[in-house]
């Protein structure tokens, strides 16, 4: 077995040293009706690299790639181009193949990195800092509602109709189980909700979305005046992070809190996980935030280094009174998102959002004059919702069948509203070419 | 011998001996050790590390939102990016420097080969909300890890979302929480965790509005089964229970537990942080276990990732399985499918954990593992687990002070009675470990033990390797007794990229982001310059 180093020799003279007769001894604890003898049923002996990369190969052919493909879907996760330095960075065993960094005069490079991306993360979002990093967008914001329950010591969240209807759904199940409430808004397929008027004094903050699920971008500054006019907070979460490249920040319209899916950059798609999560607030706020923190210092010969910080809000000083159970990030997305912004930079990064947002403008107006095709949006970065004259997902079905994939259908997401059957989020990004563009639109036409 | 590193001269009392000692260079830089400035100190305008093209003309849709002024994002070429990852990357110890032995992370080898087949086009690139009939495959690698996670642990039902251990427990005590509440006894509002738990146990309970009763350890390291039964009754949600726990011990009384709780009308949650110990010898659906989250990032090898991501499924009983978090996944006569709603008549989802389907990228490396140790290997994991641990302990026992009587499971676990009137702190001896070229074990944890020390080697570090950490060890002890190296242990590490760092500085004023005012690293610390 290959990644087993010990010879039966090696195991005779250990059991020796031990003491014992045999490895059964050493298991002599366990109540002998729960040992199981022998190999494990049903499971193939243990096979070389070459038969296990046969299965997976497999695997992967029996899936369809949007690599190969014309793919527009989006919807929380967006397929960008990963310069090859990225992978090639995480994958050093250095990173891989450590830990949480406990012992921080050997793992500098962990907490360096973090140091960089908490700092890239507060720049993005125009927000005073940021932690290291949550599991992802979706449970991000759930803490996020969760941290403005402490501050405001209220219990209400209001959720807007333009947040993924998956962050709604994990948001009410902590709801659900940790005692509070929250209120969520209908689809706001227009971008035209108003919030202000479900604030009330029980309210500990607003969770809206922008660009929203249906890709509208709203100045959000009125919101987050009427939130602190009555004590609430304002939790601004980005899905796309590549709009803040181009879009105004969070942090400059007022946020309090901001958590975004940082997949966009240097993850990959990976069919939904492991992504990771941007969190940032105020200053004010630091003590109630959740998650790691890296906060720089100086060694015993004065050099600057790097620590983790602030851990007692964390689970394993304070326990049942810790600010959150997460303990794992997702440092090596983390790691992944920040190379992948480094490389990218102030003129890389502001160029990726311009062409993302060309090509979506580009492509929204080709589609909007296709005979019945509805434009919903007046606003959006890289992603709008289409009216089609007919149900969306049957459509979506039939092109999956021609290798082309347009975009979600809307009620994949929200399956039990008829009104929202007929619209289709799609999404724009700098890896569109006319050899996907034009026969997306040739199917899409062929079948409306 | 130019500059000798001799223990000798270096540890008679003489702390000179060390990287203070080597001549002042002129970069700061020594050797291979490469002082790295933060990226904010690098970068330059004009400078990018990609090249895109220019975008086409098309109308603006972004309202009056276009973004104003500068993000302050520094602008590096590509070969700079690598050098700055790359000294970073050798700052830090890694399985792949060498033995880990964090004890409870199970810091065992990643495969390469799983890096390599997670990165299949057709498993890595693939879109969430592609169409079903599009990621048949991938429904089918994640039906069947949860197969053998299932037969594994002699489970009926798991939920794969959950993003990592700690969100696990989240899942698996919501479940409890739905069962109560289906049961009409959602008055049960008392969780039993023993002391020696991990941290996420207590947080999970507190977060889900349970009250969390401490049961203490007995004089064998195990939980006391006597005050367990005196705390049980009619106000017993559950009980959160680690095993093997985490004095590295097997809760031989499980049984007794697990009716016991039943009995009052209690779940049995299990943290199966130390699966790894059992796996493939022992099922914890035959002990009683009505849920148990799995760390794939421990057991299942995929890599730590300098903390995360990791993987959480959790494993549930015939009673919880109807709770299980959206969405499931079902094989019907169109292939697999992903259900908002349960697969049973009765179902009752507790909820939704997470966007989309679960840690993919963690589940494809995790059958990776599964399928290349096969029905052998796997049993040989827990069983050269065990004899590495035990082997470590049975070698320092004469010379570290073992906290419980052997034989342990995959860790051992020593007090520092070993260290006492030395004036050395179990910290000490740990940060000594780093000049030894050694990553520390757990330190202080669990709780129970005084100053405790918690080593965990792992199925795949070689007979060679232990007999050097424990001859490196037995000697670090003996030095520590002898009363003349005190003022080394008190120093250490020398010889690390960073010596000691100032937590209390760092928390006191915390500095947590770059600003353009910080000063370069040669004109002295931030710190100091703030204060």
């Amino acid at each position: 077995m290959r990644y087993l180093p010990l010879t039966d020799a090696d195991r005779r003279e250990m059991l020796a040293t031990i003491g014992v007769r045999s490895i059964d001894e050493l298991f002599r604890d366990v109540p002998e009706a729960a040992r199981r003898e022998g190999p494990i049923p049903d499971l193939s002996m243990h096979l070389g690299e070459l038969e296990v990369e046969r299965i997976f190969s497999a695997y992967a052919g029996a899936n369809l790639s949007p690599a190969y493909t014309p793919s527009f879907l989006g919807a929380g996760a967006y397929r960008h181009h990963v310069p090859a330095a990225v992978d090639h960075l995480i994958q050093r065993g250095e990173f891989l193949t450590s830990y949480t960094p406990y012992q921080p005069e050997i793992t500098q490079g962990t907490l360096q990195y973090l140091f960089e991306f908490q700092t890239q993360v507060a720049l993005l979002t125009g927000m005073d800092v940021a932690n290291a990093s949550m599991y992802d967008g979706s449970t991000g914001a759930s803490e996020a509602v969760l941290m403005a329950n402490r501050i405001t010591r209220r219990s209400k969240a209001v959720l807007s109709g333009g947040l993924h209807p998956h962050y709604r759904a994990v948001i009410e199940t902590t709801a659900r189980w940790q005692g509070f409430f929250a209120i969520a808004g209908a689809p706001d397929v227009a971008g035209t909700e108003d919030l202000i008027a479900s604030i009330d004094k029980d309210t500990s903050c607003v969770v809206v979305q922008n660009p929203s699920l249906f890709g509208h971008v709203r100045d959000l500054t009125p919101l987050a005046e009427a939130c602190h006019a009555r004590g609430a907070l304002l939790i601004v979460v980005v899905t796309e992070i590549v709009s803040l490249g181009l879009v105004t920040p969070p942090g400059a319209m007022g946020a309090d809190i901001v958590v975004c899916e940082g997949q966009s950059l240097g993850v990959g798609l990976g069919f939904g996980g492991p992504y990771v999560g941007l969190f940032a607030t105020r200053d004010k706020f630091v003590r109630q935030m959740p998650g790691r923190l890296v906060g720089e210092t100086v060694d015993a010969d004065g050099k600057r280094g790097f620590v983790l910080t602030l851990s007692t809000r964390e689970q394993h000083i304070r326990r049942e009174k810790a600010t959150s159970n997460i303990c794992t990030n997702a440092g090596l997305c983390a790691l992944a998102f920040t190379i992948h912004l480094t490389l990218l930079g102030e003129a890389g990064f502001r160029r990726l959002a311009e062409l993302n947002h060309a090509n979506a403008s580009a492509f929204a107006e080709r589609l909007a004059a296709l005979p019945g095709v509805e434009l919903v949006n007046d606003t959006f970065f890289n992603e709008f919702t289409l009216r089609l004259p007919k149900p969306a997902a049957p459509i979506i079905e039939l092109l999956a069948s021609q290798r082309i994939m347009p975009g979600v259908p809307v009620s994949r997401l929200i399956p039990d509203d008829p009104s929202v059957d007929n619209l289709l989020l799609v999404a724009v990004t700098e890896t569109a070419t006319e050899h996907g563009m034009g026969p997306a639109f040739e199917a899409l036409k062929g079948v409306l | 011998m130019v500059q000798s590193l001799d223990r000798s001269q270096g540890r008679a009392g003489a702390p000179a001996v060390n990287g203070d000692a080597a001549p002042a260079t002129f970069t700061g830089n020594r050797g291979l050790q490469l002082e790295e400035k933060l990226i904010f100190e690098m970068g330059q305008h004009g400078r990018c590390g990609v090249d895109l093209p220019e975008p086409v003309a098309a109308k603006d849709r972004l309202g009056a939102l276009r973004r104003e002024g500068e993000i302050g994002l520094p602008g590096l070429a590509e070969p700079q990016v690598v050098q700055h990852y790359t000294r970073l990357s050798q700052k830090n110890f890694a399985i792949d420097s060498g033995l880990y032995p964090l004890g409870s992370c199970t810091m065992k080898h990643n495969p390469r080969l799983n890096e390599k087949i997670a990165r299949l086009s057709g498993l890595g690139d693939i879109h969430p909300l592609q169409p079903v009939s599009t990621v048949q495959g991938a429904l089918a690698v994640i039906d069947t890890l949860a197969h053998w996670l299932k037969t594994l642990t002699g489970m009926p039902a798991v939920a794969m979302s959950p993003a990592a251990g700690a969100h696990g427990e989240m899942c698996g005590m919501m479940a409890i929480a739905a069962a109560l509440e289906a049961r009409g006894e959602g008055h049960r509002k008392t969780v039993l965790v023993p002391e020696s738990a991990h941290g996420t146990n207590p947080a999970t309970a507190a977060a889900l509005g349970f009250v969390v009763k401490g049961i203490p350890a007995d004089s064998r390291g195990r939980v006391d089964v006597a005050a367990l039964k005196a705390a049980l009754g009619p106000d017993v949600a559950a009980i959160m229970l680690t095993n093997p726990n985490t004095c590295g011990l097997f809760e031989n009384d499980i049984r007794e537990v697990a009716d016991a709780v039943h009995a009052a009308g209690g779940y049995f949650y299990c943290d199966g942080a130390n699966y790894n110990a059992i796996v493939g010898k022992v099922r914890p659906g035959d002990l009683g276990v009505d849920c148990m989250h799995i760390n794939l990032h421990k057991t299942f090898s995929t890599p730590h990732g300098g903390g995360g991501p990791g993987a959480g499924p959790v494993v549930l009983s015939e009673r919880l399985a109807r709770f299980a978090p959206r969405p499931w996944i079902v094989r019907g006569e169109n292939g697999w499918d992903l259900l908002e709603k349960g697969i049973v008549d009765d179902a009752a989802p507790l909820g939704r954990m997470k966007a989309f389907h679960g840690q993919m990228g963690m589940f494809t490396r995790a059958l990776a593992y599964i399928l290349s140790h096969g029905a052998d290997g796997l049993r040989q994991v827990a069983e050269d687990a065990v004899l590495n641990a035990n082997y470590v302990l049975a070698r320092l026992k004469n010379d570290l002070s073992p906290a419980f009587d052997g034989p342990c499971m995959h860790e051992c676990l020593f007090d520092d009675s070993f260290l006492k009137d030395t004036g050395i702190t179990t910290l000490d001896f740990a940060k000594a470990m780093i000049d030894e070229g050694y990553h520390p074990m757990t330190m202080y944890f669990p709780l129970v033990v005084h100053g405790a020390l918690l080593i965990e080697p792992t199925e795949t570090q070689g007979k060679e390797e232990i007999d050097k950490f424990c001859d490196t060890l037995i000697d670090l002890a003996r030095r520590a007794k002898s009363g003349t190296a005190t003022a080394d242990f008190k120093a250490a590490p020398m010889l690390a990229p960073r010596r000691r760092l100032d937590e209390t500085l760092a928390a006191r004023k915390p500095v947590l982001r770059w600003r353009p005012t910080n000063r370069e690293p040669g004109d002295g610390p931030l710190r100091q310059a703030a204060e």
